[in-house]
């Protein structure tokens, strides 16, 4: 009986999925132990963001995708209203406009974006399957632009490219002319000069101070020179659990957040760096194998955008703890402390999750 | 390409869609390898230099605050200074038990309730993180029971900062500012513009005046050693340094005892005055009546003090030389004098006569003079000598409101002058559009009358004033008004003064300039609106009184009904420029609810042109018996 309604339940859900999500997320926990200085309260408080964004995914496992598809526009519409809300009477926090205040509840609704914007770009082009043109990729460009160009306002330019980016690899997916690709590619790269002309100055220094981080060494190159410490002195088989010196001895910026890499770097060492590249990269592998599996074009789409994005997040903020990208605010998927982002990161896996399990039902 | 090509065909699109797919997976694929290949690097090939980094040389970078630069009058004389002071610090974050630390911290060193407020104050509006004083101005003696305690307060430390000090206390409080304790949006702007980092360490950011509008060049660059700490993290040697460049030392064009002159002048007045160099525009007097202490602001200011401070009726904080709206009463005349004769609606020998009022055509309204039985024969020469209302009523009806508008737009009013600090607000001259916009209303011919004596809408800051009057003063240049007139630079201590800058260029005729000047000297002769005031004056002066109704602009309102009638009493106005034959000074004075400019305000301006142009001092205020001296002395 029990067994019976257990089953049912996870019905909807990708065991092999979700077997990998839990393992990165429990290596998440112990990690977090590690750099919240053994603070259980903090661990605690991780427990439940998960738990809640596990309920989310669950539930968006179980709505089919073409009623997932359904709300595409509304959310869009809301994600884009609420990004100039933000302008307007947003909360600031650490020198930016990002967050708005309803009572008890912060959002980000740049959070928001991540999921509307691969979702109403795959509505789009499902819309316009029959016969897609020139003209519709300049409009899902329009469709991109517009929140990318809000969130970098604000100003969150690191979140504003990964945005572009999840949206961009549905147009890429949707396939876009490589012609017109390779003709952007080579424009972007002649337009460079000017680009950073129009750069404000801060963004020019922290392009500079990633290509040598000590012209900055109170502000951002701080950051990424601590960080490489920790990552370079953890070696093959790191310090061990609980052993981070550098993090613990308050050297590491947000080391529960955007760095907290840097703790795992020091103390599981290369060893733990490539276990947890290879788990990220089998989520990745199952992603793309349910997106190539998917049965309408809007699904496909929406199932290789998102796994796309996910991949990203996780390559953007290892490589900026590492030392190898600018410092952008970005945590690390599924580890870094944080509700919104465990909730917008595991709502994706829902829809990749409600798309691999309705296929059955899909008409091909 | 073929039609049939277009249509949907779902297995070339599958293969295409596959095709892409595993392109984006070969892109993640090298990523990966991109990423593991760096892990290689740092954790193995590097590893031994990073482990050094990490394990025996713990490097720290430690910024050294630059001292912040000075604000000095024309005569070198200080306005804002800083000194070195010990402060006991808490890291909240860091302290288990806040109350109980405190409260033993308490019985070493005396913390008063007032530091106590304080500190919870500050604690509020910073991060857990940051260190916070609970005590400021250790002696050396409880520095010394502190240090031998100190080993029993984690989180708890001893640190020697800058203070921020203005020694004259609320003298051009108003120009000078002052500098307060870093905030959200202060640190929201300092990333906005890049300068985050060269404010490590910095406590202090400048909030008003001229501490907050030249914080760049008072700031300096913060410097950085490179410190070796063992593995419990005390400092083992100095690795390298990078000194700190301090700010650059500000001259301004006032000058301390002039101010301190007119403060003495204004009494227990409010009001403002401000006057100008009409060949620079460079500031030479800066007043705001009633003013404030500064050194009140340094260290947060505590809730007591900032409620007395804000809720005052006299509103203190209100800078009413740039934020102060006032009517321009009978002032107003001079320019509108000049808009006449240059717009050729009058001439110089036009004439009215005055019964004591002027009527509309068709209308039984009266706008009476202010003169019973008017001024009989009046031309615009006599008209600003006595201050005429009938022909300046008559003046602006024949003109009308736009014509009005757009000609004393040139004098600088309805916009603001620019001055080199923040805050300064446009006043306001209306026209028929400003009013639909702003009331939906038409215009009405009545309005256009009684603007013709700076009445209605208008609205000025003595800023504005002293800047047109300049303007009248150098035959029609104006220049941007700044209280900076030197920056020192806190690196080659070479000065470099500040060019002027022409932001108004009219040509008036020579001969209505003329003839407006000579007229304003007559105001200050007998038969004028303010001999009393000029009284013997050894050189001759421009100038013209106002008294306005009032329209008390900004003023609380929490106080009482007896309080209230005073308020509401008239302002006085002056504007004048001397001497009037080689203009070296020009000014604006407001005494509010004062009575009539010639009597109050223009006293004022006098003693001010008589130190400026004299070096005359005026003897000390009588004692505090009958008026409350300005608290700095």
């Amino acid at each position: 009986m029990v067994k019976r309604m257990l089953l049912r339940l996870a019905r909807p859900l990708d065991g092999f999925l979700l077997t990998l999500l839990a393992a990165v997320m429990v290596i998440g926990l112990f990690v977090l132990y590690s750099a919240s200085e053994q603070d259980p309260a903090k661990v605690l408080a991780q427990v439940v963001n998960i738990g809640i964004a596990l309920a989310a995914m669950w539930a968006v496992a179980n709505v089919r995708p073409e009623h997932l598809l359904r709300i595409a526009v509304p959310l869009y519409i809301l994600g884009v209203v609420l990004l100039i809300a933000v302008a307007g009477v947003g909360q600031v926090s650490h020198g930016a406009r990002r967050w708005l205040h309803f009572g008890f509840v912060r959002l980000q609704p740049s959070e928001l974006m991540k999921i509307a914007l691969p979702l109403v770009l795959a509505w789009y082009f499902e819309r316009h399957s029959a016969r897609l043109k020139l003209r519709h990729f300049a409009l899902a460009l329009v469709l991109l632009l517009i929140p990318v160009g809000l969130i970098a306002k604000e100003p969150d330019l690191g979140t504003a490219l990964l945005i572009f980016a999840s949206g961009f690899y549905v147009i890429f997916l949707a396939g876009i002319s490589s012609r017109i690709l390779l003709g952007a590619l080579a424009a972007t790269v002649a337009a460079m000069p000017l680009l950073w002309s129009h750069l404000h100055n801060y963004q020019r220094q922290r392009i500079l101070t990633l290509i040598n981080p000590s012209l900055d060494p109170l502000g951002t190159g701080y950051h990424t020179i601590q960080s490489t410490i920790a990552v370079g002195s953890g070696g093959i088989f790191g310090k061990g659990w609980l052993h981070a010196s550098q993090s613990h001895l308050g050297f590491l910026p947000e080391s529960t957040t955007d760095f907290i890499f840097a703790v795992f770097a020091e103390e599981f060492g290369l060893i733990g760096n490539i276990v947890l590249l290879a788990l990220f990269l089998l989520i990745t592998a199952r992603g793309l194998v349910i997106a190539a599996d998917a049965r309408s074009l809007a699904t496909r789409l929406l199932a290789g955008g998102i796994t796309l994005t996910f991949f990203t997040y996780a390559f953007v903020n290892m490589g900026m703890v590492s030392g190898i990208l600018p410092v952008v605010g970005v945590p690390l998927p599924l580890v870094s402390y944080g509700g919104t982002a465990m909730l917008t990161i595991l709502l994706g896996f829902g829809i990749l999750m409600s798309i691999q399990t309705h296929k059955k039902l899909v008409k091909g | 390409m073929s039609p049939r090509s277009e249509l949907k065909d779902p297995q070339r699109e599958i293969a295409r869609f596959r095709g892409r797919l595993a392109f984006g997976a070969g892109f993640i694929l090298l990523l990966s390898i991109v990423l593991a290949g760096r892990f290689f690097y740092v954790q193995i090939t590097e590893h031994a230099h990073y482990s050094t980094m990490a394990e025996n040389n713990r490097i720290t970078i430690v910024p050294i605050v630059p001292n912040r630069g000075l604000i000095l009058d024309r005569n070198g004389v200080v306005l804002a200074r800083n000194y070195s002071a010990y402060t006991l610090e808490i890291t909240p974050s860091k302290v288990h038990n806040l109350g109980a630390t405190i409260a033993a911290l308490g019985r070493i060193v005396e913390i008063s309730p007032r530091d106590r407020a304080l500190f919870d104050k500050l604690r509020d509006e910073s991060h857990a993180f940051q260190s916070i004083p609970i005590r400021t101005h250790l002696n050396e003696v409880e520095v010394a029971r502190l240090a031998v305690n100190l080993y029993r307060f984690p989180g708890v430390q001893i640190k020697a900062r800058m203070f921020r000090d203005y020694p004259l206390g609320d003298l051009a409080v108003h120009a000078v500012g002052y500098v307060g304790r870093i905030n959200d949006s202060d640190l929201k702007r300092l990333t906005a513009q890049g300068e985050l980092s060269n404010y490590q360490g910095t406590q202090y950011i400048g909030k008003t005046g001229i501490e907050q509008s030249y914080e760049r060049q008072l700031h300096g660059r913060t410097g950085y050693e490179e410190v070796e700490t063992n593995a419990v993290g005390r400092p083992v040697r100095t690795l390298s340094r990078t000194p700190p460049v301090s700010g650059d030392n500000l001259y301004l064009g006032l000058d301390a005892r002039m101010q301190e002159i007119a403060d003495q002048a204004f009494g227990n007045n409010r009001g403002a005055l401000v006057a100008i160099d009409p060949h620079t525009g460079g500031i030479l007097a800066f007043v705001s009546r009633p003013g404030y202490n500064p050194n009140l602001f340094v260290d947060g200011i505590d809730t007591v003090d900032w409620n007395a401070l804000n809720d005052s009726p006299d509103h203190p904080l209100e800078d009413r030389v740039i934020q102060g709206l006032f009517p321009p009463g009978s002032t107003f005349k001079p320019f509108m004098a000049m808009a006449g004769l240059e717009l050729h609606v009058i001439t110089p020998q036009f004439q009215i006569h005055d019964p004591g009022y002027f009527q509309l055509p068709g209308q039984s309204h009266r706008y009476r003079d202010w003169k019973k039985g008017g001024h009989g024969i009046v031309d615009v020469h006599k008209a600003i000598i006595v201050s005429c209302d009938t022909f300046f009523y008559t003046l602006a009806h024949m003109m009308g409101i736009q014509n009005i508008h757009d000609f004393v737009s040139k004098f600088g009013f309805g916009s603001r002058t620019g001055i080199d600090i923040e805050g300064e607000l446009p006043g306001l001259l209306a026209s028929p559009t400003w009013k639909w916009k702003r009331f939906h209303q038409p215009w009405y011919p009545g309005e256009t009358v009684i603007t013709g004596i700076g009445q209605g809408y208008t609205l000025v800051t003595p800023m504005q004033l002293a800047y047109a009057v300049a303007m009248l003063a150098d035959n029609g240049t104006a220049y941007r008004p700044h209280l900076v007139q030197a920056i020192q630079n806190g690196k080659t201590d070479r000065i470099k003064t500040v060019v002027p800058i022409i932001t108004r260029d009219e040509h008036f005729d020579p001969a209505y300039e003329a003839l407006i000047r000579d007229a304003m000297i007559h105001v200050n002769l007998p038969g004028g609106t303010a001999p009393i005031a000029w009284h013997g004056c050894p050189y001759p002066v421009a100038g013209k009184t106002g008294t306005a109704q009032l329209i008390d602009i900004g003023q609380g309102q929490n106080y009482n009904a007896s309080k209230l009638n005073a308020r509401l009493r008239d302002n006085g106005v002056y504007i004048a420029y001397a001497p009037a034959d080689d203009p070296k000074i020009a000014a604006a004075a407001v005494v509010q609810n004062a009575g009539e400019g010639g009597d109050v305000a223009a006293p004022i301006v006098r003693k001010i042109f008589d130190y400026y142009l004299l070096g005359k001092v005026p003897p000390p205020p009588p004692p505090p018996a009958t008026a409350k001296e300005s608290p700095h002395g």
